[in-house]
């Protein structure tokens, strides 16, 4: 388990009140967590904050799974 | 009631007679303000009679990038920004078919598309502290039109379907969105007209008088008031009846 995963996981679980085993790879922000639209915007932007790092609009779009999150973040920093 | 105590507010064209009275209304109630417009000199008279708890902005509400900026140098100043108050405004009148690009243009960058991008800037603080609130200046006009204000009324009446859109997508995060849409209120720019043209004006007013400009200070207190909650998306007409909407 890396350490960008767990920083992760904790925000997701944080702003979605979701259990921490149900944030998987492939856990789907809306279809699996519950996020709403809004909801995504405010993880994006908890997550710049998070790890010092811009996440683009078009960047933020393709971000759809706590998979997808964990991957970016990696690459970006 | 409506205590503004902790709360921290920026007010556009706190240099003009609404504007002020909006900024000393806010003060009064408890909270920071953040006094912005173009010319400073009557923006450090204002901080200066005010006090604690008021600071000075400077920004052309026309130069994107400073607008941009605003928002951030507000929540540095004050701690935090809690209460955006949209109230700047300019008039170009004219005949809509005398109407230049430039005058349309200007019209709708300072009292429309200024108004958003203070929204969208503001809009991350609030967000994380899951409470705002957006008061946006209108007028009667964007609701009733008015002959030689085409550009006007466009970005009056423009504010109030930005207003509703972006109530709807913030309201679960306890960030309220509204517009007061004063009538004839009293100002330096009424002063000006001739007995004739406010007798005129005077006739169409069911409570007989023009509005104070702290009727509007009232109005947005109230809007930017924890009380207020409740409220968003709406538009709170302050016209002495004039149009009953």
């Amino acid at each position: 388990m890396s350490d960008v995963a767990d920083r992760v996981r904790k925000i997701v679980v944080e702003h979605l009140g979701v259990d921490e085993e149900k944030v998987t790879d492939n856990a789907s922000f809306i279809d699996d967590l519950g996020a709403d639209s809004l909801d995504t915007v405010e993880l994006v932007m908890a997550f710049e904050e998070e790890f010092g790092i811009e996440i683009p609009d078009d960047a933020a779009e393709t971000i759809q799974t706590f998979g997808d999150a964990v991957k970016f973040i990696k690459d970006a920093q | 009631m409506f205590d503004l105590t902790g709360k921290a507010a920026l007010v556009t064209g706190a240099s003009g007679g609404i504007g002020g009275e909006i900024a000393r209304a806010l003060h009064g109630a408890g909270a920071v303000v953040g006094l912005s417009g173009t010319r400073e000199a009557p923006l450090e008279a204002l901080a200066a009679e005010l006090g604690d708890r008021a600071h000075v902005l400077p920004c052309d509400l026309g130069d994107a990038e400073a607008v941009d900026a605003l928002p951030k140098r507000a929540a540095e100043a004050m701690g935090s920004l809690d209460i955006l108050v949209n109230n700047a405004g300019i008039t170009r009148d004219g005949l809509f078919m005398r109407m230049s690009d430039a005058d349309w243009d200007d019209v709708l960058r300072v009292n429309l598309t200024a108004a958003m991008r203070l929204s969208r800037g503001a809009m991350r603080g609030m967000m994380k502290a899951r409470w705002g609130r957006i008061v946006s200046i209108g007028s009667i006009v964007g609701s009733t039109g008015n002959p030689g204000q085409a550009n006007y009324a466009a970005a009056k009446a423009g504010l109030v379907g930005m207003s509703k859109a972006l109530a709807y997508e913030v309201a679960s995060r306890g960030i309220t969105v509204n517009v007061i849409a004063p009538g004839y209120i009293g100002t330096a720019m009424t002063e000006k007209l001739t007995d004739d043209q406010k007798q005129g004006m005077l006739g169409q007013i069911p409570v007989g008088r023009m509005g104070d400009p702290k009727e509007i200070g009232a109005a947005a207190v109230y809007l930017a008031s924890p009380e207020a909650g409740y409220v968003t998306g709406t538009v709170l007409h302050v016209n002495g009846g004039m149009a009953m909407l």
